[in-house]
């Protein structure tokens, strides 16, 4: 590795590490004010412009609280929990890329950390770690909530990411690879064209497995643990599952890995579903417009993929302050009794249209 | 025994549900009136007849009371103290007039009872103090919150 390619390296690295990092203040505003105006209320709006700046009031006050931990707590597993669920939150990103390639000085530059041979792979894995985090600080709090919580959260991310596997396994099968850099620029292609308005619908993931990107939402709710499918937090039932006992900053921790945990299913499903940095209408004439030169082409990419992204953020909102929760038995029936035989047959009806050799 | 409902083919799906509801929220979000009122700058219309803070009515800067001790007498929470004197001119004043604002319990009786119309209970509601003052007889000579 020449010292270009390691700079580019540790330049990529600071921007998603920084990116996904300032997503918490952003969304802490956008869930309070969206939430509020949902329920026809106003929401935080004196600190900065509309409120924009309600974030600094809020990390102050996590950061002056006291960091408190409570006597009957088992301390290593309490203070390492919030660690356990942040980490896995941030590594998950690594391998979605955020633009195509740009060539700068000779290196060719592509736009993802890691472009791993089993991205989609890698990306359960860690995603699957997340549920420790939750686990450990259930047990390690030693309160009968907590622990109930975790209990929950265990039951139903591990049902869930059978849905989760399984949704994505039909989309695997088209793209032929489990690289999300492939998979990616394979939904550049065109699917068909519009006969009337010459509109061409381009090959997202979206129009070939519609089932199965309803799958994918679905069950990616019930991976972030966001409403309709918060169960282990359940604060009207249990309190605040598993972070009941947490405060200050490990709290502000749990906060953190929500919502990094939400950009990362947002930019899975915007990367699987909706063509990742596949330029949005329209913005294909804009870059002609300006030119085409490479670097206008990344930048709108960029552009793109940062838009369906925030979009899908949104939508998590959306939806939180839309649907009420499930109960347990209705989240159990619905992961195995509907998901799971919906994702069965997704991937038979998909592998019966591969070998029928309709593309 | 309970009533099954039966629903419909596409709501079993649920799906067709949730799209509605978002429809709703956003609805919500985008055109319906915020209820909100923003406090300081926006204030609520109380009505006339609200019970507020305490003053004392004073025509050219002298109080209309004449320390007759009908409100002390009929102040149910006890909460007026008056010490009477005698003026100049042989009119008999209150040489000190304390309300103890946190024994008070908004009940206006005392301005009911005032024959001279001295004691008033303004519109002012914003009434928060660092200490617990009562308020005394210079603090509710002040012509603040005037009735119409």
């Amino acid at each position: 590795m020449t010292q270009t390619e390691l700079m580019i390296m540790l330049v990529k690295c600071a921007v998603v590490l920084m990116g996904l990092l300032s997503v918490v203040p952003i969304m802490l505003i956008v869930e309070r004010r969206g939430s509020a105006l949902m329920q026809n209320r106003l929401g935080p709006n004196r600190i900065g412009p509309f409120g924009f700046l309600q974030f600094t009031a809020d990390m102050l006050k996590f950061v002056f609280k006291e960091d408190l931990t409570p006597a009957h707590v088992n301390k290593f597993y309490y203070i390492l929990a919030p660690w356990v669920t942040l980490v896995p939150a941030f590594m998950t990103f690594a391998v979605i890329p955020f633009a195509s390639s740009l060539v700068i000085e000779g290196n060719s530059v592509h736009f993802q950390l890691a472009n791993l041979d089993v991205g989609v792979l890698y990306c359960f894995a860690i995603g699957s770690l997340g549920v420790y985090g939750i686990i450990m600080a259930g047990w390690a709090s030693n309160n009968k909530y907590s622990l109930l919580g975790s209990l929950r959260s265990s039951a139903q991310m591990i049902s869930y990411e059978l849905t989760l596997g399984l949704s994505i396994l039909g989309l695997v099968m088209v793209f032929q690879s489990l690289k999300l850099s492939d998979i990616t620029a394979g939904q550049g292609e065109v699917l068909f064209t519009l006969p009337l308005l010459n509109w061409t619908i381009p090959k997202w993931g979206i129009f070939i497995q519609p089932v199965g990107f309803i799958l994918f939402l679905v069950s990616v709710f019930a991976e972030t643990n966001r409403l309709p499918f918060d169960l282990p937090e359940g604060e009207s039932e249990l309190i605040a599952g598993y972070h009941l006992e947490y405060g200050s900053m490990k709290f502000a921790l749990f906060m953190m890995a929500e919502f990094v945990n939400m950009t990362v299913a947002s930019a899975l499903i915007a990367t699987l579903f909706f063509g990742g940095w596949q330029l949005l209408p329209f913005f294909g004439d804009l870059v002609h417009l300006l030119g085409g030169a490479d670097w206008v082409r990344v930048l709108f990419e960029a552009a793109s993929f940062l838009i369906k992204v925030a979009f899908f953020m949104w939508f998590f909102v959306w939806v939180r302050w839309t649907v009420p929760r499930f109960r347990f038995d209705q989240l159990m029936n619905l992961g195995w009794r509907v998901l799971f035989p919906l994702g069965l047959i997704n991937i038979f009806v998909t592998g019966l249209v591969i070998y029928k050799g309709v593309h | 025994m309970l009533a099954t409902r039966k629903p419909g083919f596409l709501n079993r799906f649920y799906l067709v549900e949730i799209i509605q509801g978002l429809a709703i929220t956003l609805r919500n979000l985008l055109f319906h009136k915020k209820v909100t009122l923003q406090f300081p700058e926006q204030r609520r219309d109380y009505s006339p007849r609200y019970r507020g803070q305490h003053y004392i009515k004073a025509v050219n800067g002298v109080e209309n009371c004449t320390a007759c001790m009908l409100c002390p007498t009929v102040c149910p929470a006890e909460c007026i103290h008056i010490v009477a004197g005698e003026r100049e001119d042989k009119e008999k004043y209150p040489v000190k007039f304390e309300i103890d604002v946190l024994r008070c319990c908004f009940c206006g009786m005392c301005e009911e009872a005032c024959p001279k119309d001295a004691i008033k209970l303004s519109n002012i509601y914003e009434m928060s103090q660092e200490k617990r003052s009562v308020y005394v007889k210079d603090f509710l000579v002040e012509q603040r919150g005037n009735k119409p």
